[in-house]
């Protein structure tokens, strides 16, 4: 579903991703861990294109964007509806309730006809167990809510995979629970999904496989349990020791 | 002034002329400010206010040589006397073989510098939207121009309510300086009739009291607005 290949990132000097090499089949979990500054985020950012790698190729669902070529706004734009990102600071749009948040997306993007909008909108906050909310604009929502709005905002347009960067990192800790169920329920109906994430209870009971990231490499990839329980890498060792 | 206030109250001769003049006043300076002050204000604000969020846009673009002429521009404004270039459109379109009335030389100037000034304040409203809503919106593969429309400009136009209050209602005012460039608005009319009886405290007291009737009125629909508008803020 997703191949990464060769994948480079530079700020100006500063090369954050030096040479990703990925592939994650459909319905799949990927968990993404490392230390700060290893590059997690721009990895995700790069998927969703909100950041132009700098070289090599990614392909979603048999789209491919080639970087070492100049890619143009519109194939930028129509790549970046194949995945949905939920943010850590959430990004709801501030102005519109929770319904009109879900909705905007297939609107003005789109062009969808509104009342379908609306009842899918309307389906997708039930989901994420948000149905008695819809009319709630994002400052009468808890963290968490606010969150799953996130969720069901980038549902509503529909990708192929779901980027989630850090999505409970900013929530108070009796909040997580419910984001994570949401997570949780999605991985289980079959979406594909890479998660950046601190939590290794969500990554032992809900992921595939777990990478794990420093320095802009992948340095180690494998199944939680093994990751968890055996890496091979000393990096990964030191690092696992220190979070835990 | 003195010799005025005493004459008011010692003399009730003096105290009928000035309520008949100020009753045959009334008349002329409201419908001045009915048919020119406020119109004027009105038109150069909305016309204004389009160029100031297209010259905002300009700023904030990529694009060099819209940023430098929407710099210039807006330099030219903030660096010289509306006075000074109200004079200076009156005088130059003539030179240049445009005739047009006063009124309409009018707007020209009062919009050019409306949009500078309130240029600056929408392109401070557009950067304080935080980064994380555009890139929420590109995220879902919007355009720029959806974006704008959609996520940011709203939410500009809460943040610029009370500043853009200010320059409407400095605007008001500011157009009492198209007398000088012969515009019949209120002020104006308050001049030509003092011109004959001399009452000049008295005419210049009513304009006064008409300019700050109308500026006390936008400030209660500043209110609204600005409460409506953050009917989505804690
Ligand atoms: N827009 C940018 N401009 C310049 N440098 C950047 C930019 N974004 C990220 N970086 C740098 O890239 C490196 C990797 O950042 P990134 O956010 O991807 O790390 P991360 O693994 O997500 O870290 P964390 O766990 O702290 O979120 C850091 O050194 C960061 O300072
Ligand atoms: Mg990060």
């Amino acid at each position: 579903m997703i191949t990464l290949k060769g994948l480079h990132k530079k700020f100006d000097e500063l090369e954050v991703l030096k040479g990703i090499d990925l592939q994650v089949d459909r319905g799949k979990v990927v968990v993404v861990i490392g230390p700060s500054g290893s590059g997690k985020t721009t990895l995700l950012r790069c998927i969703n294109v909100l950041e132009t790698p700098t070289a090599g190729e990614i392909s979603i669902d048999n789209q491919t964007l080639d970087f070492t070529d100049s890619v143009s706004k519109k194939a930028i734009s129509s790549f970046r509806r194949l995945t949905g990102m939920v943010f850590q600071s959430y990004n709801l749009f501030p102005h519109m309730t929770a319904l009109g948040n879900v909705m905007e997306g297939p609107l003005t993007v789109k062009g969808e006809n509104k009342e379908a909008v609306r009842k899918r909108a309307e389906e997708l906050l039930s989901k994420v167990g948000l149905g008695d909310k819809l009319d709630y604009y994002p400052f009468q929502l808890s963290g968490g809510q606010q969150q799953r709005v996130g969720i069901a905002r980038a549902l509503a347009m529909e990708p192929k995979v779901m980027l989630f960067d850090e999505p409970t990192s900013a929530l108070d800790p009796e909040l997580v629970g419910e984001v994570l169920k949401v997570m949780k329920n999605l991985a289980s109906e079959g979406m594909t999904m890479v998660v950046v994430t601190h939590e290794m209870r969500f990554a032992e009971e809900a992921a595939d496989e777990v990478i794990f990231m420093d320095g802009g490499h992948i340095i180690e990839r494998g199944a939680p349990s093994q990751i968890f329980t055996n890496p091979k890498e000393e990096r990964t060792k030191q690092f696992l020791n220190m979070i835990q | 002034m003195k010799m005025y206030l005493t004459n008011i109250f010692t003399d009730p001769e003096r105290i009928d002329r000035l309520i008949s003049i100020a009753k045959s006043s009334l008349l002329p300076l409201l419908e001045g400010a009915i048919s020119y002050t406020i119109p004027l204000a009105l038109i150069s604000f909305v016309i204004g206010l389009t160029l100031a969020v297209l010259t905002a846009l300009a700023r904030i673009s990529t694009i060099r040589v819209l940023q430098i002429i929407a710099r210039v521009y807006v330099s030219a404004i903030r660096g010289t006397p509306l006075l000074v270039q109200l004079f200076l459109i009156f005088y130059l379109l003539p030179a240049l073989n445009i005739i047009i009335d006063p009124f309409p030389s009018a707007v020209i100037g009062f919009s050019l510098n409306v949009g500078a000034y309130a240029s600056e304040v929408i392109r401070a409203a557009i950067l304080s939207i935080p980064k994380g809503q555009w890139e929420a919106g590109y995220s879902m593969g919007m355009s720029y121009q959806q974006l704008l429309k959609r996520i940011i400009l709203p939410q500009a136009s809460r943040v610029s309510i009370p500043p853009l209050s200010n320059t409407f209602i400095s605007l008001v005012k500011d157009t009492s300086l198209a007398s000088m460039i012969l515009v019949t608005e209120m002020f104006r009319r308050a001049q030509e009739i003092a011109a004959t009886n001399y009452e000049f405290i008295l005419l210049y007291s009513m304009a006064a009291l008409i300019y700050w009737v109308i500026c006390f009125v936008l400030s209660v629909l500043q209110g609204f607005m600005e409460k409506r508008l953050n009917r989505y803020v804690s």
